[in-house]
C-alpha cells in the first residue's frame, strides 16, 4: 500500500532536497515523481521549480504533466506551487518570451525593474515582509524568503492574494481553496514557512477551512 | 521591504567546522549540523557552507555534511567548494543546497558561470570573489588565498554578473578572521559596478561593522568567527542593527 501523503513533481533541477526536508519536518510522507498518473492520483501535490520557465515547461510537456496539472488545479485539488511553480501556473513570463505557462492563473510574470537610480538589486534574494489580504485562509502576515527576478505585478482575479513590496507591490502568493502558489520559498522560510506548509497540508481534500 | 540578511558561515573541512585567519591556521569550531541548528534558532536568515579543503585538495564538497545540515535547516543554504562543472553543482543541490558558489574554477574557466546560470538560474548561481588589496586596487586571489591572479576584483565581479551570477559573495582576504571590520572600500567599489546583491564577508566583529557594510552597498553580511566563538549571537546583532536603523527580520 502506498503510504505517500504528498507527491513532489520532479521538475528538472529544483532544490528538491529542501522541499522534501520541509515536508518531512511537518510530518508528511513525500516522494518524488515525474509520472502523469501520480499527478492525477496524488492526494496532495507540490510543484517546485527553479530555473527558467521555458526549460521547466518543456520538461512538464515531455512527461505529459501539463494536462494532468491543469486538470487537478481546475478541480481544486490540494496543490502547492513554489517560486517558478507559481509562474508556471500563469499565462506567460517575460523571462521566456513566446513560451506559454499553464494559464490557470491569469497574468504574465514581468521582471523587477531596476532602472538606473532605483537602487534595486535583481534577483531579489532575501526575506521580505508579506501581507495577506482579507479572505486568505492559508496565507498570513510575516516574513518569507524570496529568490526571484520575475513576479506577477497585479493580483489575479479569482484568487486570494498576499502582497509584498520590492520597488513596488507584487504578488507574494495566491490561494484558492486548497490550491496555494507562492512566489517565495515556504520550505526555506523558517517557522513562518513551516506553519504555512502545515496549514496547506492539513487543509484537507474538500478544500475546507484551514485552522488559522 | 526586503530585510538585511545575516549569514553565519560554516567553513567545513573533513566534516568539521574550522576557522582560521586569512584562510590559514585552521582550528576546530564544532559540528556543522549542530551549529546550523543553533544559528537557525538564533534567527539567522541564511547559512553558507564552504568546503575550505575542496579546492586545495581537488575534492568535492562533502555531500553527506550538506545532507545532514539540510535535515536540520529550514533556511536557505549556499554551498561552495570544489565546484568545477554544472554536474558538481547538481550534486550539491540534490544533497540540500539552494544556491551554489563558485570561486577558483570560475576564475580559471569563466564559462562555468554561464553554464550554471543556464541550467539552474541566476538566483542559484553565486560567484565567490576573494580579493586582496593591491597597489590601491584589489586583485583576485584563488586556491584558498594561496595564489594571486593579477585579475582586478571589481572587473571580475562585473564580468561574473554579466555571465549570469545572481549574487556576489565578496570576501576581503586581508580582513578574513581579523575582526578589523569589513573592507568598506572594496564593497563600495563592487556595489557601484554590479546590480546583483552583494554579501559582505571578512573581518566582522560586531553590528557596527555590519551596518557600515550595508551603508557601503552590501545586501547581506556574513560572519564566522564571532558566532563560532560565542562572542555574539545573531539575535544580539539584529537588536543592535535595528537600533542603527538597519531593517532586519524580527
Amino acid at each position: 500500500m502506498d503510504r505517500t501523503d504528498v507527491v513532489v513533481v520532479r521538475t528538472g533541477t529544483a532544490n528538491l532536497a529542501s522541499v522534501l526536508a520541509g515536508l518531512e519536518r511537518i510530518g508528511a510522507r513525500a516522494r518524488l515523481s515525474e509520472d502523469a498518473a501520480d499527478v492525477d492520483r496524488a492526494a496532495k501535490l507540490v510543484l517546485p521549480g527553479v530555473g527558467t520557465l521555458a526549460a521547466a515547461m518543456a520538461q512538464l510537456r515531455a512527461n505529459g504533466l501539463d494536462r494532468a496539472l491543469r486538470r487537478r488545479v481546475e478541480q481544486g485539488r490540494p496543490t502547492l506551487a513554489i517560486c517558478l511553480g507559481l509562474q508556471m501556473l500563469c499565462e506567460a513570463s517575460d523571462e521566456s518570451p513566446g513560451e506559454r505557462g499553464l494559464g490557470i492563473i491569469p497574468g504574465r510574470a514581468t521582471r523587477f525593474s531596476n532602472g538606473a537610480g532605483s537602487g534595486l538589486r535583481v534577483p531579489q534574494l532575501g526575506w521580505n515582509g508579506i501581507s495577506a489580504r482579507s479572505g486568505c485562509r492559508l496565507l498570513q502576515d510575516g516574513h518569507a524568503y524570496f529568490a526571484n527576478s520575475y513576479r506577477l505585478a497585479e493580483p489575479p482575479p479569482g484568487w486570494r492574494v498576499a502582497l509584498a513590496d520590492y520597488g513596488g507591490p507584487f504578488v507574494a502568493a495566491v490561494e484558492r481553496g486548497p490550491v496555494l502558489a507562492c512566489q517565495f520559498h515556504p520550505e526555506l522560510s523558517g517557522s513562518f514557512g513551516m506553519g504555512l506548509l502545515r496549514r496547506w497540508f492539513e487543509a484537507g481534500v474538500d478544500g475546507g477551512g484551514a485552522s488559522c | 521591504m526586503l530585510t538585511t540578511r545575516i549569514i553565519p558561515c560554516l567553513d567545513v573541512r573533513d566534516g568539521r567546522v574550522v576557522k582560521g585567519v586569512r584562510f590559514q591556521g585552521l582550528r576546530d569550531a564544532g559540528s556543522p549540523d549542530e551549529l546550523a541548528a543553533a544559528y537557525e534558532g538564533q534567527g539567522a536568515d541564511e547559512l553558507c557552507l564552504l568546503d575550505v579543503s575542496a579546492t586545495a585538495e581537488g575534492r568535492a564538497a562533502s555531500l553527506e555534511t550538506i545532507a545532514r545540515v539540510r535535515r536540520q535547516l529550514a533556511l536557505p543554504l549556499t554551498v561552495g567548494g570544489g565546484v568545477r562543472r554544472a554536474d558538481d553543482a547538481a550534486a550539491l543541490l540534490e544533497a540540500g543546497a539552494d544556491k551554489v558558489g563558485v570561486n577558483t574554477a570560475a576564475v580559471e574557466r569563466p564559462a562555468l558561470l554561464d553554464e550554471l546560470a543556464a541550467r539552474f538560474g541566476c538566483q542559484c548561481t553565486v560567484v565567490s570573489v576573494d580579493a586582496c588589496l593591491d597597489d590601491g586596487g584589489y586583485q583576485v586571489v584563488t586556491h584558498a588565498g594561496r595564489e594571486r591572479t593579477g585579475i582586478d576584483a571589481v572587473s571580475w565581479a562585473r564580468e561574473a554578473e554579466q555571465r549570469g551570477a545572481g549574487e556576489v559573495l565578496l570576501t576581503s582576504w586581508d580582513r578574513d578572521g581579523t575582526r578589523d571590520g569589513y573592507d568598506l572600500a572594496l564593497i563600495a567599489a563592487v556595489a557601484e559596478q554590479v546590480r546583483v546583491p552583494i554579501v559582505a564577508s571578512g573581518g566582522a566583529a560586531g553590528a557596527g561593522h555590519m551596518a557600515a557594510a550595508i551603508e557601503a552597498g552590501a545586501s547581506a553580511v556574513l560572519a564566522a568567527s564571532i558566532f563560532h566563538d560565542g562572542q555574539t549571537t545573531v539575535a544580539q546583532l539584529k537588536q543592535s542593527l535595528a537600533l542603527e536603523g538597519v531593517e532586519v527580520r524580527p
